[in-house]
Order: structure tokens, then C-alpha cells, then sequence
């Protein structure tokens, strides 16, 4: 293996000496300007690794010799804007929201985390804008379960309803069908005045004071004898045209026979009081509020 | 200087040469992971996946979750807003493999559990744009009908002791009762609350658990294991 650099004499450029077989390589180097970057980007690297921790020994790490940690960094960013929040959100802890609703600024600023917060965290099951779904309740529809003044609402956005929290709201509509507390022509029969009477359809039945008893004697307890719901027992109102499950016959005779018990979480554990009261502001201001 | 023309010419020491080569690469990869325990951070309430929680995530593999959505809260300020605190190695310790995921074309989940109801989490996945409605997500409604795999439940969690998940053979002598417990909202749980805290229910029809069942008690579990309220960046820090 002769090494012997020459001129090639096609292209006037030299070679590197290495020959195979009568056949030659011509020498031609990386550009200088990459190759000044390249070392230039070794060069940084070796200051990132001093300044930053990066060598892993043993039981531990250089630690680098600026003491960064990203865990710190976020803990320090997360402070800032919560310092620059806390006036804010002092108020909005502290004043009632009577008074709340007398400051036009905190107002605002406690509609706007509301809105943000609920497009995070509530819009899932209620929907964009409250408009709600079947089995999540249309908070802009003004139909509350538990009850729509924004104390009301801060309580079950806080405990929320059959939850893990020891404080949740609960309520229990017995399973009339499947316990066998009424017969499945009873249970037709009270639907069909449901359906009748509180949704405003032709009944199916010529008579329906058979129904119209069974409710009086099952129903009304909780419901109201004018089906107007009780938000104190957590008894939907039935008089209305906003349902949880729908308005047909076959989810009246589902709901009596096993009702579905919803779940909303509490939201105490992943939210700040202050935050949850700006988002019962937020939702009381949806359209249904009381 | 030793010139590369000797190695081109002695073939033993062009093997020595390559293998030293390679073992310092490998020695700088494999070393650390001899010290790996002690980037696990000291926290309270990690604890290995009941057999159920095992077995959802075991579907939310094979169904490659993980393809779309991440569990990992990254320490940044905006993922900690919008998520929870950011994710720590404690919480997938027991996790072969990790599902830290590198797409997020659904949100993150790492702290997904208890976010929603068990109701939210069956309609969702069996329809998810029911729920809302510029969602991407596939639906996964068979996974209702599909029965959940129990005979291999046993053998799933001694492969995982194996592999240092610390299961007793009690945990594996317990795992059909305790999934049956898990999967029976009306069930005594105390047994299985004792060895499993934080677990949540669900409702398996007809007492028969359908892989849907297993990944939403494992969705419902995630992120909620470890207490940060007695810990925090100071302490996690190694």
C-alpha cells in the first residue's frame, strides 16, 4: 500500500496517497466553515456539561456548576404567576360574591379563570358553553339538580355528588323495577303520566289516574306533587323540558325501574377554593343561574 | 503512535481493538443502570397495580394507547398548570414497560384518575365523540364486549415479581378474588383496599369483567397514588 500523495491530473487535486489496485482517492476536506461550527459546537457542549448536570456516578450526578434543576425552575415559574395572581385571588377568596359581583375588574378577571378552568375540567361531560348531554346536566339550561345560587354551585363543584368526598353530595332514587317495589305495569303506568302530565304528550292510556296515584304515593315525596323537584334531596324537577337521560317514555320506564346514579367528582383535591368560586361564577353566569 | 496499518494487518489485535471499542460503549450504557434504584424518588402511597388495574394496562398497551397519548407531566409551567404536579420516576416504578409516550395527540394522562366518573370513562370510550365532539379518538366500544383474559392473571404478576414489582404470593393467591371484588360495586372491598389502596371500583355486568372494565379502573388509578401534599421539590430532589 504505497502512500504516496500525487496530482491527479484529471482534476488538478491531490490525493491521499491511498491506492487499490491502480485505483487512487482524491482528498477532499469539509468545507472550513463546517468545520469550525463542528468544533465550535464540541467546545459548547463541554461548557454545557460543566455548567449543567450532566455525568452520572455511582450513587449520584454532577450536579453542574450553575445548581440548576428544572423541578426548582418550575417550582420558581409557577410561584411567579401565582404572585401575580394572588391579589386577585385573595379578593376573590376573602370578599363574598355578592361583593364580587360589585367589582366589575374582579368580576372579570374571576369569569375569565372560571371560563378557562371549565373548558379544562368541566366542558368533558357538560359540554362547551353548559349546554350539557345526556346524563351530564345542561348547566346553562337553568334545570339544577342541587340547586343554581353560587353558593349551591360552589358546594357541588367542591364536594361534587356521589364522590369520593366524605362531604359529597348524595342522593339515592330507589330502583322501583329492579328491587320489585312496583310491577312493570306500574312502572308503565306512572311513566305514561310522566310523560303525560309533567312532558306535555299525548298519554298512552286512556285513564292515566292510576299512574298519577303511583306517583302520588312513590313519587311525590321527592319530585313534588307538581313534579317541581326538590334541590334540597337532590330530586331533578320533572315539570320541565330539560331532561338528564331524555324525555322519551322508554328512558322514563328505565330511569324508575334502575335509575343511573351520576357521579361528579370533587374537585377540591385538583382545585383551590378560589379558583372553584371563580368557576361557580363562571357557570352561574352560563345562563342558568338563580 | 501505533499506525492503523498494524491492526489492518494483524487480524487478532483488530479483534481485541473492536471489542474494547465496544465494551467502553457499552460499559458507559449499562453502568448507570446498575444505580438506577437511586433515581427513584423516597414518596408515600406507590404501590404495585391490583391484578385488575394490571390487566387494563395491559389492554392500554395492546391497544397502543400510549401511540397518542402521554404519561408524562413534563416540569413545565404550562403542563403543571393545565395537569397536576409534574409526573416523578416513583410513579412508574412498577411500570414494564414505562408509558411515558412521546405524542400527544390526545392530552396527557398521567393524571387522568378521578378527573371524570367511571360513567364518563365507559361512554367515552365506547363513543368518544359523543362526549366531545372535535375528538380523534377511535372507538373502543368492543372492548364492553369483550370478556377480560383471567386465567393468565397469576402468571402475569409473577412475571412482573420477575421483574422487581414487588407482588406477595398472597397479592398472586388473592388476584381472582380481589379482581372480582374490584369489578362488584356492591363487593367487600376491605380486603382489597388493605393490600391496594386508592383502588377504584367498577361495575362489571353480570359479575363477568370485560376488558373495558380493567382499563378504567386502571385509567381511574392513574396519578392518584402518590400523597405530593407531604412532599415536595426539596425532598424529591436526589
Amino acid at each position: 500500500m504505497p502512500t504516496k500523495i500525487e496530482k491527479d491530473s484529471v482534476t488538478g487535486r491531490e490525493t491521499t496517497g491511498h491506492e487499490w489496485d491502480g485505483i487512487k482517492e482524491l482528498n477532499t476536506p469539509l468545507p472550513k466553515w463546517w468545520l469550525y461550527v463542528f468544533y465550535a459546537c464540541i467546545a459548547w457542549a463541554i461548557g454545557m456539561f460543566i455548567l449543567y448536570p450532566s455525568i452520572p456516578y455511582g450513587t449520584g450526578y454532577f450536579k453542574g456548576v450553575l445548581g440548576y434543576s428544572q423541578r426548582r425552575a418550575v417550582d420558581a415559574a409557577v410561584a411567579e404567576v401565582a404572585a401575580q395572581r394572588q391579589a386577585s385571588m385573595d379578593k376573590i377568596a376573602a370578599l363574598s360574591f355578592a361583593d364580587i359581583r360589585k367589582d366589575p375588574a374582579l368580576l372579570e378577571v374571576a369569569l375569565t379563570d372560571g371560563r378557562i378552568t371549565f373548558a379544562t375540567n368541566c366542558q368533558p361531560c357538560h359540554g362547551a358553553g353548559g349546554a350539557g348531554r345526556p346524563g351530564y346536566p345542561a348547566l346553562a339550561a337553568g334545570a339544577w339538580i342541587w340547586g343554581g345560587t353560587l353558593e349551591d354551585i360552589q358546594q357541588t363543584i367542591t364536594h361534587g355528588i356521589r364522590s369520593a368526598d366524605p362531604d359529597a353530595r348524595q342522593s339515592a332514587m330507589p330502583r322501583f323495577g329492579a328491587d320489585g317495589i312496583l310491577k312493570p305495569d306500574q312502572i308503565q303506568a306512572v311513566a305514561d303520566f310522566v310523560h303525560a302530565k309533567f312532558y306535555g304528550h299525548p298519554p298512552l292510556a286512556a285513564d292515566i289516574a292510576e299512574g298519577q296515584k303511583i306517583f302520588a304515593e312513590n313519587c311525590a315525596a321527592c319530585h313534588g306533587d307538581a313534579g317541581q323537584g326538590n334541590p334540597q334531596m337532590g330530586a331533578p324537577r320533572l315539570a320541565s323540558k330539560v331532561h338528564l337521560y331524555g324525555g322519551s317514555l322508554e328512558t322514563i320506564v328505565s330511569q324508575v325501574t334502575n335509575p343511573r346514579m351520576g357521579v361528579m367528582p370533587n374537585w377540591n383535591t385538583r382545585l383551590d377554593p378560589a379558583t372553584i368560586k371563580a368557576l361557580a361564577l363562571y357557570v352561574h353566569s352560563l345562563g342558568g343561574g338563580q | 503512535m501505533i499506525k492503523h496499518q498494524f491492526f489492518e494487518k494483524n487480524a487478532v489485535f483488530l479483534l481485541v481493538g473492536t471489542l474494547l471499542t465496544v465494551a467502553i460503549g457499552g460499559i458507559v450504557e449499562i453502568v448507570p443502570l446498575f444505580t438506577i434504584e437511586t433515581t427513584v424518588e423516597h414518596v408515600q402511597g406507590m404501590r404495585p397495580y391490583t391484578p385488575l388495574e394490571m390487566a387494563g394496562r395491559d389492554i392500554y398497551v395492546r391497544e397502543g394507547c400510549y401511540l397518542c397519548h402521554s404519561q408524562q407531566i413534563r416540569a413545565l409551567r404550562d403542563e403543571v398548570e393545565r395537569y397536576g404536579h409534574y409526573s416523578i420516576a416513583a410513579e412508574s416504578m412498577y411500570d414494564h414497560p414505562f408509558q411515558w409516550g412521546s405524542k400527544r395527540i390526545g392530552p396527557d394522562l398521567a393524571r387522568v384518575g378521578g378527573k371524570y366518573s367511571n360513567d364518563w370513562q365507559y361512554a367515552h370510550l365506547k363513543n368518544p365523540q359523543e362526549l366531545v365532539p372535535e375528538s380523534l379518538m377511535p372507538h373502543y366500544a368492543f372492548l364492553a364486549d369483550t370478556p377480560l383474559r383471567l386465567d393468565d392473571i397469576q402468571e402475569r404478576m409473577r412475571t412482573l415479581r420477575a421483574v422487581g414489582v414487588p407482588y406477595s404470593d398472597e397479592d398472586i393467591a388473592q388476584a381472582s378474588a380481589d379482581i372480582a371484588a374490584q369489578a362488584n360495586p356492591t363487593a367487600d372491598t376491605a380486603d382489597l383496599l388493605k393490600r391496594y389502596p386508592k383502588a377504584v371500583e367498577v361495575s362489571a355486568e353480570n359479575g363477568q369483567p370485560s376488558e373495558m372494565d380493567a382499563l378504567v379502573a386502571y385509567l381511574q388509578m392513574l396519578g392518584t397514588l402518590v400523597n405530593f401534599a407531604d412532599t415536595n421539590t426539596e425532598r424529591l430532589q436526589q
